[in-house]
């Protein structure tokens, strides 16, 4: 028997941010690229990111805002991440962020940021060359 | 015993959420530790949750698990959702509706695609039960995908079904058709608010009265209850007959919980086996040049499918 990975990815929306068109339409593209998706749903609490994550073994973690408060959103799930052992689930953003935020976003340990503007067919590019399905 | 199954016992989220993913995966050293999980297993109680798209199956969950636990028991939910037959890749909605439980100790939610199977669950699901079962949840609610007429597999994996409908649905030619109806142990007709619940629950009842009686089921009357997940109405009622259904399987001694458990295990046992073997007999074959050449001789209309598949079949089993 030859066991076949599955990518799995969780797109999440983390705080009192109610646009989910981006997250939904980027959920819709990595499905069609053949990822298994699951989707938080609106206003979500780190814990709750961070638990779903963890209780759906995903690879990688979308994470998207529109509201201003990614830093201390972002960092808070990674910190919680960092926290339950699960350092190793990929962290990616997407959303408005200042130019000057995204080098502190990746100095935090975001691996890569999506403004607006990214094209669908680039995230997925990015997410199938970067990651791959934790053994 | 392996220290992963050390820590399901002991109920880390985070081995129990890998374990599933590796027998999801269908890797070959899940297998071990289901063996080792297995004498921890059978003290869940299983409830499917079945019936078509958009009746509101994930917020019944929701709500279920909400009065579950407010009972004081531990829950497991497993949601099925179906891939897409063209690019293999699936969005796994039904844990927006529970998401809010996310955070409780007490509860673990898993998401699944169908992976191309078709019956209502994936061909993990009973061994993705068993996990949850040995991590000590007290009851498993399974979701199917959002169903038709012949997706029955919850039956064979359940202890009670619950079939959900909605007002408007289930009339007279549709609840006559074979399937679904045959299987429900229970009935929820939600969005109860809606106009026509009665008649749907009236409708239902006279079907339900005019099937033969099922050796199977017994003497066990499937009743109907309605509900409005969404305004948590009728949830206690539901749980309640659950709980009815369940003192029926186990009175007398439990004989029609034996028999249902025995029926279950023979189909547990065979699809095992039938996966395994479609496994290993369909490994590489559609790689091999043997396979690419017959495929070509028939295009050719130089052979036919069936003596092409009596060829590979008699070839595979010699070898």
């Amino acid at each position: 028997m030859t066991g076949q990975r599955r990518l799995r990815i969780m797109v999440a929306k983390p705080g009192l941010d109610g646009h989910d068109r981006g997250a939904r339409i980027v959920a819709r593209a990595f499905r069609d690229a053949g990822f298994e998706v699951i989707y938080s749903g609106l206003h979500q609490t780190p814990e709750q990111v961070v638990a779903g994550a963890i209780q759906e073994d995903v690879d990688l973690l979308g994470l998207s805002s529109l509201a201003g408060a990614h830093l201390y959103l972002f960092s808070r799930i990674i910190e919680i991440l960092t926290d339950k052992g699960a350092g190793d689930i990929a962290v990616i953003g997407g959303g408005i962020f200042p130019q000057d935020d995204v080098p502190r976003l990746k100095g935090m340990g975001v691996r890569e940021i999506f403004g607006p503007g990214s094209k669908l067919e680039n995230i997925v590019e990015w997410v199938s060359a970067n990651i791959k399905p934790r053994e | 015993m392996t220290n992963v199954t050390d820590r399901i016992i002991a109920g880390d989220v985070r081995a129990a959420a890998r374990l599933i993913r590796d027998i999801d995966d269908g890797m070959p050293e899940a297998r071990q530790a289901l063996k080792d999980l297995y004498p921890h297993t059978g003290k869940a109680y299983i409830v499917g949750v079945t019936g078509a798209p958009g009746v509101g199956k994930s917020t019944l969950v929701d709500r279920f698990i909400q009065h579950l636990r407010a009972q004081g028991k531990t829950v497991g939910v497993l949601a099925v959702d179906p891939t897409s037959p063209f690019t293999g890749g699936a969005i796994l909605g039904d844990r927006v509706r529970m998401q809010r439980h996310a955070t409780d100790e007490g509860v673990f939610i898993r998401s699944m695609a169908t992976r191309g199977h078709f019956g209502g669950l994936t061909p993990s699901t009973r061994s993705v039960i068993n996990v949850l079962d040995a991590m000590g949840k007290d009851v498993i609610l399974v979701e199917t995908v959002g169903v038709g007429q012949d997706e029955v597999d919850i039956v064979r994996t359940a202890h009670t079904t619950i079939i959900v409908l909605i007002p408007g649905m289930g009339d007279d030619v549709q609840a006559i058709k074979a399937g679904i109806l045959e299987v429900g142990d229970l009935f929820v007709i939600n969005k109860a608010d809606r106009d026509g619940a009665d008649k749907t629950a009236h409708e239902l009842r006279q079907m339900l009265e005019m099937q033969s009686p099922d050796s199977e089921k017994g003497d066990w009357r499937a009743p109907i209850l309605k509900t409005d997940a969404l305004s948590d109405k009728g949830i206690d009622e539901v749980l309640n007959a659950i709980e009815e259904h369940r003192a029926y399987l186990t009175q007398n001694g439990g004989k029609q919980l034996e028999a249902h458990m025995a029926k279950k295990m023979r189909i547990e046992l065979l699809d095992l086996v039938k996966q395994r073997v479609i496994e290993d007999f369909l490994m590489g074959l559609e790689q091999s040049a043997e396979f690419g050449s017959i495929v070509e001789d028939m295009v050719a209309k130089k052979l036919d499918p069936y003596t092409a598949c009596d060829m590979i079949i008699n070839k595979r089993l010699k070898s």
